[in-house]
């Protein structure tokens, strides 16, 4: 009996942790998103969100999509001409890109420097008093803090993968043009004759809710840092470990919702 | 609310963390007017007694009552207009980094829309002048800032908007004397100046006697003496006399493991 129930225990523990966690987790979500409809609204905090997630990211995603478009054109090339069917290789970058590669990797790319930032800067807030001292100011920290870097993550990332799809299916074109011998208009409107407005727009929200995920973890963990040094650094892996797991995991979800027939 | 009411007055305060009872039962009065400095060892609870009368920290039990209006059974936008007739110095000057010290400054008087961003630079150097630093201060980012510097632009965003009540957490720790004597005059200035309500939390005894007209000691969670401040070397409390003489034998018995 003793057995059976430290084994149920042994279950059930990280059970009540992980459902504790979302609970926490899903009700920082919605008083974040609750204070982008309710004044004051902290318009300059949102500008210079925006900067950092979309005009900063900007080098660090275009080398990302380009040097796969290139590689992607490569290995396709290699794969499709054992079938002959070379010809698809524009149409397969273009729908990668646009449908996986673009979202994704900028994703995970824009989690990497703007979640573990988000998270380093709040964080040290958190164990230096920031943030008490923001609350005695008459300022909701949520709304200073969280909300316009929700909103901000909302819109930087689909402008993000807009550039990334382009700079991507370029990288593929260079390749294709240049050193697999494809026709330049041959491949231009293999490229466009494929694509569907829903290829690029399912992208798009892709990339809308990657977004809100990156800002979402970065400042969730920050704000949970505890204990110095240690906490902020801890807080930071978690930021960027759970927001990359929570892109490839919805990247499913939202696959399916868009394309599964 | 009756004449005699203190301006702030605590009763029965408890707070827990986990298994560890920090406030167990806190009375505490402060007239309006006058300085109380709460002094106690470290881990006592004097910075939760503080959070949780500036609304930091939500206590387990007990009530806490600003002009006779006890806060905590208050609204969140009733607290909030409370709140913005406090001002508080952080121990570690809490100063945002990412900001120049004349937005740290007005910081409240712009979340408050009481200044427009264009006259908020002109203020925060009238202000900076109170504290005794320069306007062109306020061009400067915290970190090119030296600690004594800091307290004093903390100090500067702690009366900018002439709060009714000012809280000091350890407003002279890790400062030089000569340092520590400066910010307690300038304390003692804004408070006499502005006819504020002040608490202070130091383990300095040289500032608690030179901010404090009251002293109270934490100690178990509980208020154990209360007194003027110029008397806390004298004052016949036994904990207290082990305290404020930094004696290692006594009734205190300092918690080595957490």
């Amino acid at each position: 009996m003793n057995l059976l129930l430290g084994a149920l225990a042994a279950f059930g523990r990280p059970v009540l942790i992980l459902c504790r966690g979302t609970g926490r987790l899903a009700l920082f979500a919605f008083e974040g998103l609750s204070h982008l409809v309710r004044p004051p609204f902290h318009v300059r905090r949102f500008a210079a969100a925006l900067i950092e997630m979309a005009y900063f990211s900007l080098p660090v995603v275009a080398l990302t999509a380009i040097f796969t478009g290139m590689v992607l054109a490569l290995q396709s090339y290699t794969g499709f001409s054992r079938f002959a069917a070379q010809s698809a290789v524009a149409s397969v970058v273009v729908l990668s890109m646009t449908r996986e590669l673009g979202p994704v990797l900028a994703g995970l790319m824009v989690a990497g420097r703007v979640g573990a930032a988000t998270a380093a800067e709040i964080g040290t807030m958190r164990v230096t008093d920031q943030i008490d001292a923001l609350s005695t100011l008459s300022t909701d920290p949520m709304k200073y803090l969280v909300a316009p870097r929700l909103l901000a993550g909302i819109i930087a990332l689909p402008l993000l993968v807009v550039v990334a799809d382009i700079l991507g299916v370029l990288g593929g074109f260079i390749v294709s043009t240049a050193s697999l011998g494809f026709n330049a208009v041959t491949y231009l409107h293999n490229t466009f004759n494929y694509l569907e407005t829903m290829d690029v727009v399912s992208g798009l929200v892709k990339a809308a809710v990657f977004g809100f995920l990156i800002a979402l973890m970065g400042c969730y963990n920050g704000n949970a840092s505890r204990g110095g040094a240690q906490g902020v650094g801890a807080a930071t892996t978690a930021a960027v470990v759970s927001a990359s797991i929570l892109i490839l995991a919805f990247d499913y979800v939202l696959t399916q919702l868009f394309f599964a027939r | 609310m009756s004449a005699a009411a203190p301006k702030i007055r605590v009763r029965s305060l408890a707070k827990s963390f986990g298994e560890k009872r920090v406030l167990d039962g806190v009375d505490l009065d402060v007239p309006a007017g006058t300085s109380l400095v709460v002094i106690g060892g470290s881990g006592s609870g004097k910075s939760v007694l503080i959070k949780c009368i500036l609304g930091l920290i939500e206590p387990d039990a007990g009530t806490i009552e600003i002009d006779g209006e006890n806060v905590l059974a208050l609204g969140q936008e009733a607290r909030r207009a409370i709140a913005a007739r406090i001002g508080m110095l952080f121990q570690n000057s809490a100063l945002f980094d990412s900001l120049p010290v004349w937005e740290n400054v007005t910081f409240g008087l712009l979340a408050r829309r009481r200044i427009r961003r264009a006259e908020a630079r002109v203020k925060a150097g009238e202000i900076l002048g109170q504290v005794g630093l320069a306007a062109s201060a306020g061009e400067l980012f915290p970190a090119e800032l030296s600690g004594g510097m800091q307290k004093r632009v903390a100090l500067a965003r702690a009366i900018a908007a002439t709060p009714e009540m000012l809280f000091f957490d350890e407003p002279t720790t890790g400062l030089d004397p000569i340092m520590g004597a400066v910010i307690d005059g300038l304390i003692q200035d804004c408070v006499k100046r502005l006819g504020s309500t002040a608490v202070a939390i130091t383990h300095d005894m040289a500032s608690a006697r030179r901010i404090g007209d009251n002293a109270a000691m934490l100690y178990g969670g509980r208020i154990v003496w209360e007194g003027p401040a110029a008397s806390l070397l004298e004052s016949g409390n036994a904990l207290v006399d082990q305290f404020t003489h930094g004696r290692r034998e006594g009734p205190i018995r300092m918690e080595l493991r957490a």
